[in-house]
């Protein structure tokens, strides 16, 4: 009696625990189908709404009726010279940064910990943070008014956490033999770098680059107040130049009838990210081709 | 991590290094400046409202209305609050199923092709999921709870645009358990899912808490994608399907026309912003201090 007792309660545990597995799975297939099909609305009504809009004289021609009609080529412009700029600043800053942090300062360093610190906190700034400090440094203290060139280094400032702490970590994960040997055979530290482990963390370099143009194409906050709303070419990196994200903002909430255009651009965007980052990968595929450097 | 060893920093350094460690020392020691410069500044701004009006001013006042000089932030401080924490409440089981879902349950094809989903939407710019919230999400909720612009709908955008990166932060704290873990775990009789809930998520939970403190700090600093969706009229949120403003979002609309003590207002509101997420990243540093290395 007590056996068959037994060998019940076993086989309820059993069928228990097998309903347990299938529900968990079913569970957790259940949230990430949700999560795909979720996306994949999300991106098929970009997509399905931007395409509908998009066209070359789309991509050439200046913005009529507050963007209504017309195109987005100027606010285009405005957005890769603001890029280019964050990056001139921001890519020999942080590889400078990131090579006195691995290569020269000793780690017990006060100095050196308090810039890993104050990268850390730089991080978790939020962007309309850095878009006040832009605005009250760059544009009213440095009077360089709203400007390309203002929009692009307070996104430099954005940018410099990120890529400091890729290029680092990419420095970081080089074998100590390559600089014992190099300072074994005489060379200065700086040539080692430069010839040796440089080329070798290109790799890192390009995805901190990466990142960085991903944070800085899409940040919107930081660019209000500081490159401007001004949807007209930009003739100097003086000029105030509108950004894609600023201009997709703009259209949405203050321009009625804009959300064709708005879509338009939001995929421009999105295909602007996805190229860049494509480019910056085949890149790094050639320089490797080139160089024949090991991983 | 590889560290210089500090004997070898005694070794006599060339003169083209010492050179070179100087301007590169400096050129680190503006970025550390960096950092000063954003916090003076932003006191500096502030200092017009923080020093006419005490600070107190900014959470007695009973609510924000700059031109008649009221200047409670306490409203949009709670509707940041409260927006932040659902969106982390609901996005937090989804990224953990799918971190889940990547580590034990997809083959590794799917595990790859999902795992680029995730990575693609990492990417998408907050004004694209605003402007998406905008023309989709919110006719669809002012369709069933008008007006549609509400906590509700900002609780939901942010929780898609945090959710990319927190599964992704969560699959790799799992991922970074010894295997030995989930194979001794099921040597010893547990099921698949005991072993993942009661000893892979407890041994991963630093990276999680982590991850999850990442994206609530995310979430409160978001300025855009709120701003589109959350209806921006200034009041307590109490419900869910009321139009609320948050801190962020109350920057970015004014600051175009402030001035004065207005403009000094928005600094301070900015400088409580900063300190909150801060407070939060500092605690995810924390906890990155615990993780195993």
């Amino acid at each position: 009696m007590t056996m068959m007792m037994c060998q019940l309660l076993t086989g309820l545990r059993v069928y228990f625990q097998a309903c347990m597995a299938r529900s968990f799975a079913a569970l957790i297939w259940l949230a990430v189908i949700s999560i795909t099909l979720i996306f994949v609305w999300m991106l098929a009504d970009i997509i399905w709404q931007g395409v509908r809009g998009l066209s070359w004289q789309f991509l050439i021609n200046a913005p009529q009726h507050a963007g209504r009609s017309g195109g987005i080529g100027p606010i285009v412009v405005a957005t890769l010279l603001i890029l280019m700029v964050a990056l001139l600043v921001s890519l020999p800053l942080s590889i400078a940064c990131a090579v006195w942090l691995t290569d020269f300062a000793p780690s017990y360093n006060v100095f050196a910990r308090s810039v890993r610190l104050s990268l850390d906190v730089l991080a978790g700034v939020p962007s309309i943070v850095f878009g006040l400090f832009g605005f009250a440094f760059f544009c009213v203290l440095l009077k360089l008014k709203f400007s390309i060139i203002s929009g692009g280094l307070t996104l430099a400032c954005m940018m410099l956490p990120i890529m400091i702490r890729i290029i680092e970590s990419g420095l970081n994960a080089l074998p100590c033999d390559w600089r014992q040997a190099g300072a074994a055979l005489g060379i200065s530290r700086i040539s080692v770098l430069r010839y040796v482990l440089l080329p070798a963390a290109a790799p890192a370099i390009v995805v901190g680059v990466i990142l960085g143009i991903g944070r800085a194409t899409a940040e919107t906050a930081a660019l209000i107040f500081t490159s401007g709303y001004v949807d007209r070419m930009p003739h100097s990196l003086m000029d105030s130049g509108r950004a894609l994200s600023v201009h997709i903002y703009d259209l949405s909430m203050n321009v009625s009838g804009g959300d064709q255009a708005a879509y338009a651009s939001a995929l421009v965007l999105i295909l602007l990210i996805v190229m860049l980052n494509g480019l910056a990968v085949s890149i790094a595929d050639q320089y490797f081709a080139k160089k024949g450097v090991l991983i | 991590m590889w560290r210089i060893d500090p004997l070898m920093l005694r070794i006599e350094m060339l003169r083209a290094d010492r050179f070179w460690q100087i301007v590169l020392g400096s050129l680190a020691g503006m970025v550390a400046i960096l950092l000063c410069l954003v916090l003076a500044f932003l006191v500096i701004n502030a200092w017009p409202a923080l020093a006419n009006q005490g600070w107190q001013r900014f959470f007695l006042d009973s609510s924000w209305y700059p031109l008649e000089n009221q200047f409670g932030l306490l409203p949009m401080l709670a509707a940041s609050l409260m927006a932040a924490l659902g969106a982390v409440m609901l996005a937090t089981p989804l990224a953990l199923a799918s971190a889940i879902f990547i580590n034990f349950y997809a083959s590794t094809k799917v595990a790859k092709r999902y795992r680029q989903l995730l990575g693609l939407l990492a990417g998408i710019p907050s004004v694209v999921f605003g402007l998406w919230g905008l023309t989709e999400l919110v006719p669809l909720i002012a369709h069933w709870q008008p007006p549609g612009a509400s906590l509700c709908a900002a609780i939901i955008i942010l929780a898609l645009m945090i959710l990319p990166t927190c599964a992704l932060l969560s699959t790799a704290a799992i991922a970074s358990l010894p295997a030995h873990l989930y194979s001794s775990a099921l040597a010893l009789g547990l099921s698949k899912n005991t072993s993942i809930v009661c000893i892979l998520l407890p041994a991963a939970r630093a990276g999680i808490y982590r991850s999850i403190l990442l994206s609530m700090a995310r979430a409160l600093g978001e300025t855009m994608a709120v701003l589109m969706v959350a209806g921006n009229v200034v009041q307590w949120p109490t419900h869910v399907f009321n139009s609320v403003r948050v801190l962020p979002a109350n920057i970015a609309l004014e600051m175009a026309y402030a001035g004065g003590v207005h403009r000094a207002g928005l600094f301070a509101s900015g400088l409580l912003l900063m300190l909150l997420v801060l407070l939060l990243s500092s605690w995810a540093a924390y906890h990155d201090a615990k993780l195993p290395t």
